[in-house]
């Protein structure tokens, strides 16, 4: 789906993806090879794989991220490494997970001030990027560290500001749908960003289990956040499967599988 | 409008991401060319560890669990660079046997271990390491290191434990080259092994006496002494290549006993709520944050069905690589089912992790299950309700078909009915055929 930037929009989209019983990780690589071959420029703050995983991915999909990390396309911030360095060595300046190092649950700003400084726009001569993108994968692991939902919900409040509404730039951001599992932190964190977004893309396993043909269903419902009396919310739901270099879609029950 | 993402042209080949290893930053999740072990290599970084060998779908190097079965659930083995968490049964019967196999097959490897544990002695551990069942031709590739030295008191209990009587004269490479072996769970391995191998223990009882400064966070002391152990050794002993000391080409298995239980210092399998919720959850990712950065392979045993608080649990689950789950029949009413009878328990592989790719090596049998025979551990794909009967008439007397259908609708359970995957499932023909009968005989059955 090519997001549409025309001159009357006032701001970026805030697209939510959001996984239910399934690994919805395919979303995040299409959207960060979709925006880079887009010629934009991405802060992808990648907390749940390593970079070499995002990277061998993405050449399947026809990025380096090794060649847009050196171009100055990309941004990459890597939990992984990143909460290593902050746990065994003490920082001089502070660190965009200075919170794995903190006792009591505190905030997110110096994430915040990391993607604001990736992605403010540099006083070139020539516009080299055509606007800015926000990837995060994925926000449901900083309630695993410790983060309180409300925390987490400042810190994309304020990303929009900046990251929407300021740069005109998009967000996109991997949540997990903890289903059945009452996880009330991880259900305030969904509800707050699905009000906020203007694209959900929802995976979702199949009711009646695994299937070898068939992966998951994938819901796309478009909002309107700005205009509370909008007209009724458009959605599609398609099935898809899995392959080794792209994802295959087909309305329910067309898998070539059972045709 | 649906998203696509487009098939890209391929710049560059998957092959293609060998970057040097000499590099501080190695990551694990190199390409490794796919050389078996032990012959001579061309280039002169793609030196091959022994007991490693690539993942045919990815490339990414694999370690065995020390249970070919299990391994080949997993997709080849586990992965270097990733945590296996292994979901404890009630009894803690199975799980150590598990764990024990991955430690004995990092012996047998020549890999370095790290055993740690809250409730005993990794030395105690090691000593209860099942033995190595080696078959006669690594024997023989053995021999010609080993001096051959017959003694006359040479038969002690097996016949392979006397070649090993030599080994702590020499310095010997790993035992056997082969990739996963069998174990015998009524025998100790030799001692022999044991003091040859490279091997470090953590007990939580002697390391947190100690009064070592440490920057209160949200961790228990427990875990951040584990961490700060880890990360010593993987620094110390160059598994991370940043140590320019140590230029280390072996594999380091480390094995955590029972984490998460109260003896850590953890309260969330005693309290719904307790004050150090995050805690778990912390140490796991640094945890992998550790593994991803070394060549380092990790299993993990949690008393899960301890934990009051679900929501961690599937924290956890989503915070590790591959989750098995074992549950055994012992003390449930399957105890009794004859459908169970051959079985020791249900092993449910909850989690397979998506690495380098889009997709991952799910395996299409869902139901499996285990037992422990006399020697061997081994899983077997369930024999499920309604298909069990029809897979043990096939073998016997066709006439008797007809009659056992509608014992077979007795026992056939609705979920089986409706789950359309279950279809697909069925091996040959035959009971393609028997499956579709039974479909369409009991929807009419329902219709009056």
């Amino acid at each position: 789906s090519r997001p549409s930037l025309s001159l009357t929009e006032i701001e970026g989209k805030l697209t939510l993806l959001c996984d239910a019983k399934t690994d919805g990780s395919f979303l995040v690589h299409h959207f960060l090879s979709f925006y880079l071959k887009a010629n934009c420029k991405v802060c992808f703050v990648a907390l749940f794989q390593s970079f070499s995983h995002y990277n061998i991915v993405g050449q399947k999909l026809g990025v380096n991220l090794t060649v847009a990390r050196e171009r100055g396309q990309l941004v990459f911030l890597e939990g992984l490494k990143s909460a290593v360095d902050v746990f065994f060595q003490t920082q001089e300046e502070p660190h965009p997970l200075q919170f794995l190092r903190e006792a009591n649950a505190g905030n997110l700003k110096p994430l915040f001030e990391f993607v604001r400084e990736a992605l403010k726009p540099v006083d070139s001569g020539e516009a080299r990027w055509t606007y800015p993108v926000l990837l995060v994968d994925d926000l449901s692991v900083l309630l695993s560290l410790g983060m309180g939902a409300v925390a987490v919900l400042d810190f994309i409040h304020y990303c929009r500001a900046t990251v929407c509404w300021e740069l005109k730039g998009n967000m996109v951001i991997l949540v997990h749908d903890s289903g059945d599992v009452e996880d009330e932190e991880n259900d305030i964190l969904l509800n707050g960003v699905s009000h906020q977004s203007h694209l959900i893309l929802r995976a979702e396993g199949l009711a009646t289990g695994f299937c070898r043909d068939v992966h998951g269903q994938l819901r796309i419902l478009w909002r309107r956040p700005s205009q509370p009396t909008a007209q009724r919310d458009q959605s599609l739901t398609y099935q898809y499967k899995i392959q080794d270099k792209s994802v295959s879609f087909f309305a329910k029950g067309m898998s070539p599988a059972v045709l | 409008m649906a998203a696509v993402a487009t098939c890209g042209s391929g710049a560059g080949t998957t092959g293609s991401a060998v970057a040097t290893a000499s590099k501080s930053n190695v990551t694990s999740f190199q390409r490794r060319g796919p050389r078996a072990s032990g012959t001579n290599d061309s280039g002169p970084r793609l030196v091959s560890i022994a007991g490693t060998r690539p993942s045919v779908r990815n490339g990414q190097l694999l370690v065995s669990t020390g249970l070919p079965a299990l391994d080949q659930l997993l997709g080849g083995g586990l992965a270097i660079g990733t945590v296996l968490l292994i979901e404890e049964d009630k009894y803690n019967i199975y799980s150590p046997l598990l764990f024990k196999c991955f430690l004995a097959e990092g012996i047998v490897n020549g890999h370095t271990l790290l055993v740690a544990s809250a409730t005993e002695d990794p030395a105690n551990i090691l000593q209860e390491l099942p033995a190595p069942l080696l078959d006669d031709n690594s024997k023989k590739e053995f021999d010609e290191d080993v001096y051959n030295h017959k003694t006359p008191e040479s038969n002690i209990k097996m016949k392979i434990a006397w070649r090993y009587q030599l080994l702590p004269k020499m310095e010997i490479g790993p035992v056997s080259s082969r990739f996963g072996h069998y174990y015998d769970a009524s025998k100790r391995i030799p001692q022999e092994l044991i003091e040859a191998s490279n091997w470090h223990g953590f007990f939580l009882p002697e390391k947190i006496s100690s009064t070592l400064k440490v920057e209160p966070c949200s961790l228990t002391p427990g875990y951040i002494k584990l961490l700060q152990f880890i990360q010593n050794i993987i620094y110390e002993e160059g598994f991370d290549g940043s140590n320019p000391q140590k230029k280390q080409r072996n594999v380091l298995r480390i094995g955590i006993q029972n984490l998460g239980s109260p003896l850590w210092g953890d309260d969330i399998c005693c309290a719904e709520n307790g004050s150090n919720s995050h805690s778990l959850t912390k140490f796991l990712y640094v945890l992998r944050g550790l593994l991803r950065t070394s060549l380092s392979a990790c299993i993990i045993t949690m008393p899960t069905h301890l934990i009051q608080n679900k929501t961690i649990i599937a924290r956890v689950t989503n915070l590790s690589d591959t989750v098995i789950g074992l549950e055994s029949f012992i003390g449930s009413e399957r105890e009794t089912n004859p459908l169970y009878k051959d079985y020791h328990g249900l092993i449910h592989i909850r989690q397979i992790p998506r690495l380098n790719n889009l997709i991952c090596d799910e395996s299409d049998v869902k139901d499996l299950a285990f037992k422990l025979k006399r020697k061997l551990f081994t899983i077997e794909a369930e024999v499920q309700k309604g298909v069990s009967r029809a897979t043990f008439l096939l073998d016997g007397p066709r006439k008797k078909l007809f009659p056992c259908l509608f014992q077979l609708l007795e026992v056939a359970c609705i979920p089986w009915l409706m789950a359309s995957s279950s279809i697909f499932r069925a091996s040959n023909i035959f009971e393609s055929f028997l499956c579709y009968q039974l479909w369409v005989f009991s929807a009419s059955l329902f219709h009056f």
